[in-house]
């Protein structure tokens, strides 16, 4: 961990301005994994940014949904009364991740910045082009069981590792930030980026943005969604796979369907087209196979992940099952459904 | 049965459920841990290590670390003062035949994560931060780690390793009767890598006394074996040191050689003359030892009744490039079942990674996982139920060892009550046939052994007028109870509470006991301890005859005694004296006793000991998403006596969680490229959690062992032994899919 100098900003303006004065600045809030990355001297800010007392920790009622302050802790939002009824999805998704000490600590904010665990990112001891641009790729060819099987490239095959972003993806969040060219919104799918040649960048902040605020829109799915997560132990481990499954129904006839999917790739994994392909179609595993298979049709796996190809395929269709039946995965009882 | 502690007949504290006595001190902070030592002059040293597995650093260059503020020095090959010159000097009580690594030593890069510099500062973060400034120049080579290419150079051990039994010879023709058997099953077994892991990572503390005198804090498993190690590495008069360890934050085994951290530290203090403390990171936990991967055939040749004819077990294990480590593998094969024709191989072969070492069972774990995978699928073969065909192949004597019966085997019991309390009769043997939900449902079962020992070991027992006793010895507490069970021995043996007993272990100051490991700890300690209290008795005793009036005159010491803090005449109760009274009335300000405890050789020659399980395992398996639950485990063990209920369910439970780690998570991921475990963290590499453990009923079966005086067998490893081919073999009952490749993960349930 490398010596840094440390400011604590009051306002979201102080916060940006006090970044933007001091090149390698980094924001810290709950500090779940900046501090870990830093141990690591994967990280190493020349400036710590504390915004833990801007006033961003508030869920507000906003525009017919709710808007979630960035420094609302994981375990504020999971269990939030307004997100647990109206938002299941998002609160069994966060409750699926992380251990309920990390919940306590982790904010809203940067459970959408933190970065992926590849092992190979964590480990100075190889190259890694997201950890420094151009060294190369050791992932690749290598220990690849948690990393992605889409949207990869030849520089990166890293996974973004949230549970929380499957979830907002699905729900089509909006990210607000500020920054020193103003106040602006990304939709969520927009704001996590696939690694293309440019791998060290997660996301589509600007140099000094920060996060402020997360939207979640008014229409929300009721009960029939689901946060289908499998990995290799049952708590404290990354998604080998999750689903995210959001649908609107017509007695058995699929309206709306989202599905986002976590542990498969950069962001949190969308595909538009099987979504479109299950409107207006019987909620039926046919269906939803057909979809899942639309889906799978694009992965591209690593030797050592080729299995996540079949197990996501068939966590897409339980996923959508739970989710029509309208029998979200328990987040306690760990069996699935 | 076995005699009483209590020389009432009737023990009060042995034999029952006690919490353990340093409970408190472990829950209130107040235990200290061996990276928790401090002093005024206390230097921070923070390992760096080596980036690549093979070749050698061309340059170091550690001038950016040591401009750093607060640095001291920063220790390298090239500055590092001089230690002692042979390899005999650097070989520990447990060390495996070879040349033991020495940490900065010369330019030579062995393994990925080898220690290659020492920063050493004022705190730790600088030193941290200054390790990170290190820059070192590697000349590469390429490494081998991938154990099925060593596999062409795998050798059986030239010299074998002190207290690891060879394969014993071949018996009749195994692989002519695997030929001519109407049942022929040969299958190929493999377990991953594991590393330890315990909660507290390896660390040393040496404090720099002056004089050439040092106090040192060593997280290890046995302060003997840091201190003989240090006094003849260093040259140092075992008497100007002194080695404590008074918790251990779990060892599993990668405690009982001393680690590097501990050289380190000893290098810097002993050159800057300065304490000096070194902790390992959790990464750097992959840079020591660990249970080595092994690829292991069985044959077993059987009739179509299911008795074994042939049973062939060959083993590669993986060892480091510098050292032959060893381990029981095959062995266990021929002592569990009865057949006339065995073959038992155990080969290794060299690996560019640190030293493989002992793990909870080593050997055993890997060996035992093969055979009684191997076992139920003769049982499938042979249309037996699995407990039936281990029934029918049952042996009273160790065919490994001239046939020799075995002191003890309550192995039926424990097939008999395990099976009951698990409802065994219930199970549908097909596959596939049983189900809840969307869940299939198996049911398997296994055997476990494990060779119950015992070691030369020394206790002393002060008993002071307060009527307070102290006991102890130099062995460590693992977490395994010792400490409570030593106190409850001493307690009963002198008629005392266990508030009046102090039990002090892990000190070199106090008398010489082995390492706590291989499970004998229990049978050693606690019969030394006994022993030491009962000359302690004796010596009141006579002291309390000489008492003016006493109520004991002309009382012969066998009729006496020793009961809530009296010394009474047997059946006359009036006739008593307190034991503080008498060392008031004879002015002795304490009496002390010193006892030796060693293996009973007569007992040896005619039989062998070991301890024996049957573990029953319900699985619930997700087929069409690979997931495996354990949802029930019984585990029913013969091992003797019990001392302490509580303790040794905790012993049995710990050892089944991590047989159902080393089954479904446990997997130390090599990137054989650059010969680098990859997942070396908690977060990716898994040991199971609260939410992956269900049910785990332990069933202690009666069973009375002559091979010590206590009766006890010990109970540390033998919770672990045969669990993963249990929950295997559930996974065989529940899915069809016989899996034989630990450990089982989705990818594998999928495929």
């Amino acid at each position: 961990m490398n010596r840094f100098d440390y400011v604590r900003a009051d306002t979201v303006a102080e916060a940006v301005q006090a970044f933007a004065a001091a090149p390698g600045a980094r924001f810290i809030a709950g500090g779940t994994n900046l501090i870990d990355l830093m141990k690591y001297d994967v990280e190493r800010p020349g400036r710590l940014v504390d915004i833990t007392r801007l006033p961003l920790g508030e869920i507000v009622e906003h525009d017919g949904g709710l808007r979630l302050g960035a420094l609302a802790t994981n375990a504020t939002v999971a269990y939030d009364a307004r997100v647990r009824a109206r938002y299941p999805l998002l609160s069994n998704a966060i409750l699926a991740g992380a251990s309920a000490q990390l919940r306590n600590a982790a904010s809203t904010g940067g459970n959408l910045l933190q970065r992926t665990r590849c092992y190979y990112f964590y480990d100075t001891s190889t190259p890694c082009n997201k950890r420094q641009p151009g060294s190369g790729c050791q992932a690749i060819g290598g220990v690849t069981r948690i990393h992605a099987i889409f949207g990869t490239s030849p520089s990166c095959i890293a996974t973004h590792p949230s549970d929380m972003c499957v979830a907002l993806a699905a729900l089509e969040a909006v990210v607000q930030v500020s920054g020193p060219d103003g106040d602006r919104a990304i939709p969520f799918s927009e704001f996590h980026r696939l690694p293309g040649d440019a791998p060290e960048q997660d996301t589509t902040l600007k140099p000094g943005e920060i996060v402020v605020a997360v939207d979640l829109p008014e229409r929300d799915f009721g009960q029939h969604v689901t946060y289908l997560k499998l990995r290799d132990r049952l708590s404290y481990a990354f998604a080998l796979v999750s689903v995210a499954a959001a649908l609107e129904l017509d007695g058995d006839t699929v309206r709306t369907a989202r599905l986002a999917l976590g542990g498969v790739a950069h962001k949190p994994w969308r595909n538009r087209e099987a979504e479109a392909l299950l409107q207006d179609k019987p909620a039926t595993r046919e269906s939803f196979q057909a979809a899942a298979d639309l889906i799978v049709a694009e992965a591209q796996p690593q030797a050592g992940n080729a299995f996540k190809v079949e197990l996501a395929r068939r966590a897409i269709v339980r996923g959508l099952e739970q989710a029509a039946a309208g029998t979200p995965q328990s987040i306690t009882d760990k069996r699935i459904q | 049965m076995t005699q009483t502690f209590s020389s009432t007949g009737r023990d009060t504290f042995v034999g029952s459920a006690r919490s353990r006595v340093d409970g408190p001190a472990k829950v209130t902070g107040l235990a200290k841990y061996a990276g928790e030592f401090a002093a005024p002059d206390l230097l921070h040293g923070y390992v760096v290590s080596s980036g690549i597995a093979k070749g050698r650093i061309r340059t170091i260059d550690t001038g950016k670390a040591e401009a750093v503020p607060g640095v001291v020095k920063v220790l390298t090959h090239e500055n590092r003062t001089r230690t002692a010159w042979l390899d005999y000097n650097y070989q520990d009580q447990v060390a495996p035949p070879g040349s033991p690594f020495r940490a900065l030593y010369d330019d030579k890069i062995h393994y990925s994560g080898q220690p290659i510099a020492l920063v050493l500062a004022e705190d730790f973060e600088t030193a941290r931060h200054a390790a990170a400034l290190v820059a070192v120049d590697y000349e590469v080579e390429e490494p081998l780690t991938d154990l099925e290419a060593a596999n062409a150079f795998a050798y059986e051990p030239p010299m074998r390793r002190n207290g690891i039994k060879p394969p014993p010879k071949p018996w009749g023709d195994a692989d002519a009767a695997f030929d001519a058997s109407a049942i022929q099953l040969k299958q190929e077994y493999r377990l991953a890598t594991e590393h330890h892991n315990p909660m507290e990572p390896h660390a040393s503390t040496v404090i720099f006394e002056g004089d050439g005198k040092y106090t040192v804090y060593d997280k290890v498993q046995g302060v003997s074996n840091s201190h003989a190690y240090l006094a003849k590495v260093f040259g140092i008069a075992k008497d100007d040191l002194r080695v404590l360890n008074p918790y251990l934050g779990g060892g599993f085994g990668s405690g009982l050689r001393p680690q590097y951290q501990l050289f380190l530290a000893m290098l810097a203090a002993r050159d800057l003359e300065r304490s000096v403390r070194v902790v390992l990171t959790r990464d750097q936990m992959w840079s020591i030892t660990y249970r080595p991967e092994a690829l292991q055939t069985i044959s077993l040749g059987a009739e179509r009744d299911g008795t074994l004819l042939a049973l062939r077990h060959d083993a590669v294990g993986a060892t480091s490039t510098f050292e032959d480590y060893q381990e029981v593998v095959v062995n266990w094969s021929g002592v569990m079942y009865r057949c006339d024709n065995v073959l038992l191989t155990y080969k290794i072969a060299k690996l560019d990674t640190y030293t493989p070492g002992d793990m909870r069972a080593p050997g055993a774990v890997t060996g035992v996982f093969a055979i009684e995978t191997a076992m139920d699928e003769l049982a499938y073969a042979s249309g037996l139920d699995p407990i039936q065909l281990r029934l029918k192949n049952f042996t009273e004597a160790d065919a490994t060892a001239e046939n020799k019966p075995f002191g003890s085997k309550a192995l039926k019991s424990c097939f008999s009550e395990g099976a009951a309390r698990f409802g065994w009769d219930r199970r549908n043997p097909e596959p596939r046939s049983m189900r809840e939900g969307r869940e299939l449902v198996g049911w398997g079962m296994a055997s476990g052994v494990w060779e119950s020992m015992m070691m030369q070991t020394s206790a002393r027992a002060i008993l002071t007028p307060d009527g307070k006793l102290e006991v102890g010895n130099s062995t460590g507490d693992i977490g395994t109870g010792t400490y409570t069970i030593l106190t409850q021995i001493a307690a009963d043996t002198l008629g005392l509470t266990m508030e009046d007993v102090t039990t002090k272990l892990g000190d070199t100051a106090l008398p010489e006991a082995p390492v706590a490991g291989g499970s004998w700890t229990a049978a050693s300690s606690g019969t030394a301890v006994m022993k030491a209290c009962r000359d302690v008795g004796e010596q009141v005793f006579k002291l309390a005859r000489q008492m003016e009036d006493s109520p004991l005159a002309n009382v012969d010491f066998e009729r006496v005694a020793f009961a809530d803090g009296c010394i009474a005449v047997a059946g006359d109760p009036a006739r008593s004296v307190a034991l503080v009274d008498v060392l008031r009335a004879s002015g002795v300000d304490k009496v002390e006793a010193t006892a030796n405890a060693a293996p009973d050789k007569d007992f040896n020659a005619k039989y062998e000991a070991y301890t024996h399980s049957a573990i029953f395992v319900e699985v619930k398996v997700d087929e069409e998403l690979g997931q495996v639950r354990v949802t029930r485990v019984v585990s029913a063990i013969a091992a003797g006596k019990v001392l302490n209920p509580k303790t040794a369910r905790s012993q049995i439970l710990g050892g089944v969680v991590m047989g159902i780690g080393s089954a479904l998570e446990e997997e130390s991921m090599m990137d054989d490229r650059i010969g680098r475990f990859m997942n070396h963290n908690l977060g990716e590499y898994h040991v199971p959690v609260n939410a992956d453990i269900h049910d785990i009923d332990v069933i202690f079966v009666d069973e009375e062992d002559k091979a010590n005086p206590l009766g006890v067998k010990g109970l540390g490893e033998i919770g672990i032994v045969g669990t993963a081919a249990a929950v295997a073999n559930a996974v065989f009952h529940a899915t069809g899919k016989r899996i034989r490749n630990l450990p089982i993960t989705v990818d594998k349930i999928l495929g």
